[in-house]
């Protein structure tokens, strides 16, 4: 520390244009550097969340080696243009351009933060194929079994998620059942000991399902050519 | 401000162990105990985030150092905060462009690394009085200690918590998992163990110091 | 008797008593203890044995070496570290691995005590911080439960007992089948409770032939050894009383009001480990409160606590964590009930 001060006279007042200059300074070398790294990595982040889609698409959705991208705006689906304004739909085919499947985003509050997944929907069986996790905060050994447990996983090999005739939301609601007591399609096995993480899944499947369920179905064929 | 008592510290190679050994950041002087308990679950994630924090700690006080002329006194914490800010933006970034996952994985420490004291106070005490040679010496040094005591956390936390290390798996499947070693208290438990450790290391040392000298080494 | 002849010598005060010491004191709740343990392994065989012998091995070892390197005197001989093993060792599952129950020792003895410089400096009872650190540690082992009085339970171990140090104990529900036990969920009284409404017999709680942690199956001989302890006053009765109090405070009005939903407080004092946890583990005398107003607040928040967690929070047993809390606020509950000097006044 200054253990001299006491004897020295005290600084004069710093003018307040030093100050601003360094301020002023600092602040424009900043931002230069903040803008600077910003354009380097944006091409590699934007490929690295495209990556991340791709991979999780193509384990949702079983068989698909190839990808579009679709945007709901409404009641209508288009192909995605660059400004997204809806919910995003990535569609998957397999190597002759065969529709395998769509899939979507969705969240919901699990034990401790927000539950993002994807997840595959089949349109010729009405059924959800897959789910992957994309960011979850669930308590490792106990919530984060929605991921690691076979049985759990099984439950989305063929999960009924089939339209309403009426044409508004499902024919049955997607609901999460105590362990072992699986007995309809619909029906989602949670696991014991992680009842609040596998009920939150079993919620936001239902809740985005209801609404996108008749909307994919009502516009299949622009998906289906490829 | 060259009217400030500076002693300029000759470059040894005690200005790089230092901050390894006798004023380790996080065993001696226990700074940045946000990341050290929060992200090191496992060791990849405590050397991502020791090597984030090393990098923003020799930037910003290289920086700092470079200007210790132009910065005037009253507005010295803003500028260094500006300064730190900035490189930490940029390691957020760089973090992104190379992995999702483990940027994923250290969620908001990385912008936290802003407020660790660890760096703000280097860049007061000694950046801002020393040249630029010294500061990144020293700077390192400090980012290497602050590294090993990350690494030396998630290392054990992972083969405990995980029965893995750096993801590799060590012990097979039928190893059972301490699950609250990967949870907050584990942090606690494995830092507590590592300063007993140390302490009782330092403890040893002072007393055969002063076996052998007869009187307290001035450290 | 007429030829009455007095032998008493009379003198004037002080009269010299003998003091109590910490050891008889401890030897005492030993032998409170025994029975406990005796019933223990009488109902659940072997590995209940084993478990006890591991954890008091485990703890009287963590001891020793903590005196060595602390260049203290041995503490062995003041038995209070047997108390500890032992009490540890029945607040686990029958078939709970011996490697993880000496690990929990290991934590109980060098976390819980050493630390903070041995007996009569530990903040919490030693014991429960053992078991606390196995509970986060390993969830699925220490709820995995087995049924009391198997016919084969002096002949063979429980299948988890001798899981190798490190791994994962196998799955007992094939095992337990095998044994053809009727209609045995695995689950305690207060799991039944909890999520499926069955509410187990009183006779079966008091007597102790229902599943759970080693030593909380039999109430009476619990109850039996208290006894004892507070006849030679070596225990403060109160604080077993206030803890009982506490919980039948809570869980009466709520069973008076909706007795469908919660469980009778008979149910609640003779169900799980509330009335080991009352008589040998809230009574701790160096972590629970030293003034008499202070040791009925401690009590009763303890009792109402432990209710609490059952009733309205995710765990089935919640009388550790309870008493855990009640050590921690004990140092602040006897500050706060500083009994007034005599002829002094409220500042």
């Amino acid at each position: 520390m200054n253990t001299t001060s006491a004897n020295n006279p005290p600084l004069p007042p710093t003018p307040a244009f030093n100050m601003l200059r360094t301020l002023g300074l600092v602040a424009t070398l900043s931002g230069l550097l903040v803008v600077l790294s910003y354009q380097v990595t944006l091409p590699m982040i934007e490929r690295n969340k495209q990556q991340a889609i791709e991979k999780a698409l193509y384990k949702v959705v079983p068989g698909a080696v190839q990808r579009k991208d679709f945007v709901a705006i409404e009641e209508r689906i288009e192909l995605l243009d660059t400004q997204p304004e809806g919910t995003l739909l990535y569609a998957g085919y397999d190597q002759t351009g065969q529709l395998k499947g769509i899939a979507l985003e969705t969240a919901a509050a699990g034990y401790q933060d927000v539950i993002r997944l994807l997840y595959g929907y089949d349109p010729y069986c009405q059924c959800i194929r897959g789910i992957q996790v994309l960011k979850m905060a669930e308590t490792p050994g106990i919530g984060d079994k929605i991921i690691k447990d076979a049985r759990f996983q099984q439950n989305f090999e063929a999960l009924e998620a089939r339209m309403h005739p009426s044409g508004k939301g499902l024919q049955q609601a997607i609901v999460p059942v105590k362990q072992g007591n699986k007995t309809e399609a619909w029906q989602i096995d949670a696991i014991s000991g992680a009842t609040i993480s596998s009920n939150a899944v079993a919620r936001m499947l239902n809740e985005t399902s209801q609404h996108m369920v008749p909307i994919i179905m009502k516009n299949l064929p622009i998906m289906e050519q490829f | 401000m060259a009217s400030l008592p500076n002693q300029q510290e000759t470059i040894t190679l005690d200005t790089f162990l230092r901050g390894l050994w006798q004023e380790n950041p996080v065993f001696v002087m226990l700074l940045g105990m946000c990341p050290v308990l929060a992200v090191t679950n496992s060791a990849i994630n405590a050397l991502a985030m020791g090597l984030a924090s090393t990098f923003v700690l020799v930037a910003s006080n290289s920086l700092v150092s470079l200007m210790r002329h132009f910065i005037p006194k009253q507005v010295r914490i803003a500028t260094y905060i500006i300064i730190i800010a900035t490189f930490v933006t940029m390691v957020d970034y760089a973090i992104q462009a190379i992995s999702l996952e483990l940027y994923n994985a250290l969620g908001a420490f990385i912008q936290l690394i802003v407020v660790n004291c660890m760096i703000l106070g280097r860049a007061e005490a000694y950046a801002s009085k020393q040249r630029l040679g010294a500061t990144i010496i020293n700077g390192l040094g400090i980012g290497a200690g602050f590294t090993f005591a990350l690494l030396c956390l998630g290392i054990v936390r992972e083969i405990l918590g995980a029965g893995s290390l750096f993801g590799f798996d060590l012990f097979g499947d039928q190893f059972q998992p301490w699950v609250v070693m990967i949870l907050p208290p584990g942090g606690f438990f494995v830092l507590g163990a590592w300063l007993l450790l140390f302490n009782w290391l330092r403890t040893r040392r002072e007393a055969k110091l002063l076996e052998t000298e007869g009187a307290p080494h001035d450290g | 008797m007429p030829d009455l002849k007095i032998t008493t010598d009379l003198r004037t005060s002080p009269h010299l008593k003998q003091v109590v010491t910490v050891p008889q004191i401890m030897r005492n709740v030993v032998y409170a203890l025994l029975p406990v343990c005796a019933y223990s392994v009488f109902a659940f065989g072997l590995s209940v044995l084993l478990l006890l012998i591991t954890t008091t091995l485990t703890c009287i070892l963590t001891e020793w070496l903590y005196c060595r390197l602390a260049d203290k005197p041995s503490s062995l001989d003041d038995w209070s570290i047997v108390i500890t093993g032992l009490l540890l060792a029945l607040t686990l599952p029958p078939g709970f691995p011996l490697w993880m129950a000496a690990v929990a020792a290991f934590v109980a003895v060098g976390l819980g005590k050493a630390l903070f410089g041995g007996l009569g400096y530990n903040v919490m009872n030693p014991a429960l911080v053992g078991r606390a650190f196995v509970q986060a540690a390993f969830p699925v082992a220490i709820t995995t439960w087995t049924p009391p009085f198997l016919p084969g339970r002096f002949q063979e171990l429980i299948p988890t007992t001798l899981t190798q140090p490190f791994m994962i104990p196998p799955d007992i529900n094939g095992w337990i089948e095998q044994q053809r036990v009727d209609a045995f969920s695995g689950a305690t009284p207060l799991a039944l409770q909890k999520f499926e409404q069955i509410i187990t017999p009183l006779p079966d709680l008091v007597l102790g032939s229902i599943a759970g942690s080693a030593g909380e199956t039999s109430a009476l001989i619990i109850i039996l050894g208290g006894l004892y302890l507070a006849a030679r006053k070596m225990l403060d009765w109160r604080i077993p009383v206030a803890v009982m109090a506490g919980a039948i405070i809570i869980a009466l009005p709520l069973w008076l009001v909706d007795a469908a939903r919660y469980p009778d407080p008979l149910f609640v004092l003779f169900s799980g480990g509330l009335m080991l946890g009352a008589v040998f583990m809230a009574s701790d005398m160096v972590a629970s409160p030293v003034t008499p107003w202070g040791v009925w607040i401690y009590g009763l928040f303890i009792g109402m606590l432990t209710v609490v967690i059952r009733l309205f929070g995710g765990l089935t047993e919640g009388v550790m964590y309870a008493i855990l809390l009640g050590n921690a606020i004990s140092p602040l509950i006897s500050n706060m009930t500083q009994p007034r000097i005599f002829g002094s006044r409220d500042s």
